[in-house]
């Protein structure tokens, strides 16, 4: 499965989204759960904020020194027996898998959830060499049975599934006899998915956080399929994507406790796993030969630019949980295998603005997520930046917001300006207004219009009332 | 152990230095993290408030707990077999296991009662495996244990399997009450001091909180997808 998935057209998707009412059900019901689990489990740490900030301090860091730390990495993996391959593209990563597979003569292959691989398409190259690959996580799995729908949500790919959905899939292609309830789903994939593990010749996973001070990599999960898939085959190649990294194992402790709250409300998941090299001479489990393969696939045209911060990302989702937009289209409409607020900052960056100028208009910048992020990713403001790039370099964007975005630029860097500019936005807008609502809005508004009244700019703008409610309190 | 290989690396890393701007960083020193919170947490706590918060903790996490001295490990690990209905164990080859009771005399008495024991062999190979696959319990011995996430800390190594708790549909913990930290923070720290110091640490290192579980059919939850079903810690108080 690429980078990209689905429907071509953004509209279409989006549709398709707004259309499906239990997929709308389940997205809110999820968003609602996730958030609050994780405001709980967030709040009981005492000083949230000071934890976001050591998070961003950590990511900050270790990308700045990025190719220090990967050099200590591969050093560490090396001295411990591990083979290490640097892949500048997908395609050079995809073709060092396929090289260890042929090598070791393997026939099947059992794999813990990885954003990466899926973004290489490494599941199709495998199989046009007629290799067999299982993916093992509950949610892939139901996926993947499912002549490979793509997954809708970074942490819980399968949401907008309901269980009836889930049998039938079971039921038409593994011949699944038993009810829709999820215990007996989950015996019932338990039991196929024994047999898959101990078939396998090669485990593959992803890799949540590295550790370059002594080559270890570390799977967070709660299902402890990341565990079967390491402990089981004779050969595991770990494919992480290059930014994935902390400089020591206390860093590991701050990253894995921010993105298991942020993920799922959990102080940790199930199981944390940390992997360093192959099994020793005398272990009987554990893999005899560990690969890791350390992907770049464009992330380093993000490096020193005014994106960086994308990569400081954690795939945690907190931003998908709370983002209003995600609420009402769902995850198939960003058509990414990044979803989201960060699918939205991040699939144009590595899949270029052609194919996903719409993204960023995915999005009321209402800043939720920028607030949600655990590592202080500025994700609204990436949001803008993009629709500035679309907007005034790229020459994608349409008519009306080329002029919006320009005049916004040049106001919003001029007090003077924007003042003017925000005394007028009432009288621009009365065309369109309707009492206090605008419902058929011009140019950039008429998407969101569409579905939606937007409040008509106020004849008194935020800043006058301030002002005067400023005054008059200190008359009193 | 032999030496891995290393492919692509030189022009891969320049790649980067080149783009963030700046020659490739021959040394780095990590920095004084101006906020450390990590190390507020439950500070002041001693071992009996967070034995209490870890027993909390494991409500949450699907966790039975049961509380023991040297004396009553044997029955309690005993009851817990029988109340999983379960005919065969797996257990580590630890010398703390067999110091708190769990050793040959055990290994007899669990015979008469018609469960079979086995313990991880590693001259034994694949035997050890099987068995584990079709053990109905496993027990491991925990190096740490963290309070705020009810967490057990595996260091493996060849007598100590990581299989034991993974495949056996059942798991059980023996936890020494000295064993207890506030939180990973702690157990993080021990093992990046004995990086520090040129120590090898453990091929895997597990942390593992509860029972395998997930919430992928419409956010219900769900135990045992691919580990355990169920678990139970046996926290061993010290003698």
């Amino acid at each position: 499965m690429p980078l990209r998935v689905g429907e071509k057209d953004f509209q279409t998707r989006v549709n398709r989204g707004l259309e499906d009412a239990f997929m709308r059900g389940t997205v809110r019901s999820a968003q609602e759960q996730l958030r609050t689990r994780k405001q709980a489990s967030s709040e009981e740490l005492g000083d949230w904020e000071a934890w976001r900030t050591l998070g961003e301090e950590i990511r900050t860091h270790t990308l700045e020194h990025l190719d220090y730390y990967l050099e200590q990495l591969s050093d560490k993996v090396a001295e411990r027996g591990g083979h290490v391959y640097f892949a500048k593209t997908a395609e050079e990563g995809n073709a060092y898998v396929r090289q260890v597979a042929r090598e070791k003569e393997a026939k099947k292959i059992v794999k813990s959830k990885s954003m990466v691989t899926e973004e290489m398409s490494l599941n199709d190259a495998l199989e046009s060499d007629g290799l067999e690959v299982v993916e093992t996580d509950l949610g892939e799995y139901i996926l993947q049975v499912d002549d490979h729908d793509p997954p809708s949500h970074i942490v819980a790919p399968s949401l907008h599934k309901n269980r009836a959905q889930i049998k039938d899939v079971f039921a038409d292609k593994k011949g699944y006899e038993n009810s829709d309830n999820a215990n007996d789903i989950t015996r019932f994939v338990r039991g196929e998915l024994r047999e898959e593990f101990l078939d396998a010749d090669i485990g593959i996973t992803g890799c949540n956080f590295a550790v370059a001070e002594s080559g270890t990599i570390s799977l967070v999960t709660n299902e402890g399929n990341g565990d079967l898939v390491t402990a089981l085959p004779k050969t595991q190649i770990s494919v992480m994507s290059m930014e994935r990294i902390v400089p020591t194992w206390e860093e590991l402790d701050v990253m894995v406790s921010l993105l298991c709250r942020s993920a799922v409300g959990q102080k940790l998941t199930s199981y944390i796993t940390a992997l360093t090299g192959p099994k020793s001479e005398d272990e009987i489990d554990g893999p005899e030969d560990f690969h890791l393969v350390i992907v770049d696939n464009g992330r380093s045209d993000i490096l020193g630019t005014q994106f960086q911060s994308a990569l400081h990302c954690i795939r945690c989702a907190a931003c998908v949980n709370v983002c209003p937009v995600y609420r009402h289209v769902g995850g198939h409409a960003y058509g990414s295998i990044y979803n989201g607020p960060i699918g939205a900052v991040l699939t144009p960056l590595l899949d270029g603005y052609e194919d996903n100028k719409d993204l960023p208009y995915a999005s009321s910048l209402c800043a939720a997520c920028t607030e949600a992020c655990p590592v202080n990713i500025p994700l609204h403001e990436h949001l803008i930046a993009h629709r500035q790039i679309i907007t005034e370099k790229e020459n994608l964007g349409p008519m009306p917001e080329k002029w919006a975005m320009k005049m916004f630029g040049t106001g919003a860097s001029a007090p003077k300006l924007y003042r003017l500019g925000s005394k007028q936005a009432h009288r621009v807008m009365r065309p369109w207004t309707k009492g206090s609502r605008i419902s058929n809005g011009p140019g950039p508004l008429k998407a969101w219009t569409n579905f939606r009244d937007l409040p008509a700019p106020s004849s008194e703008r935020f800043r006058d009332w301030f002002a005067k409610r400023r005054r008059s309190n200190s008359d009193e | 152990m032999s030496r891995g290989t290393i492919q692509g690396r030189e022009d891969f890393l320049n790649l980067i230095s080149e783009k963030i701007g700046r020659p490739r960083s021959e040394h780095v020193e990590r920095p004084e993290w101006q906020a450390q919170p990590q190390w507020d947490v439950f500070a002041d706590e001693n071992t009996d408030q967070l034995l209490e918060r870890f027993k909390a903790q494991c409500d949450n996490i699907h966790t039975k707990v049961v509380e023991t001295n040297a004396d009553g490990l044997r029955e309690a690990v005993a009851e817990t077999i029988g109340g999983y209905e379960s005919e065969s164990v797996i257990m580590w080859d630890d010398d703390r296991l067999e110091r708190a009771g769990l050793d040959e005399g055990f290994r007899s008495q669990m015979h008469t009662l018609g469960v079979e024991t086995f313990v991880w062999d590693t001259l034994k190979g694949e035997d050890s495996i099987e068995f584990a696959e079709r053990a109905g319990v496993g027990i491991t011995y925990s190096d740490m244990t963290l309070a705020e996430s009810g967490t057990v800390v595996l260091l493996n190594s060849p007598e100590k399997g990581r299989l034991v708790n993974l495949l056996p549909e059942n798991y059980i913990a023996v936890i020494p009450r000295s064993s207890i930290v506030p939180r990973m923070t702690q157990a993080t720290r021990r093992i990046h001091e004995r990086v520090q110091n040129g120590e090898d640490i453990p091929s895997q290192i597990h942390f593992v909180s509860g029972p395998s579980n997930s919430a992928d059919i419409e956010m219900s939850l769900v135990v045992g997808v691919h580990g355990p079903v169920r678990a139970t810690y046996i926290i061993l108080g010290d003698v």
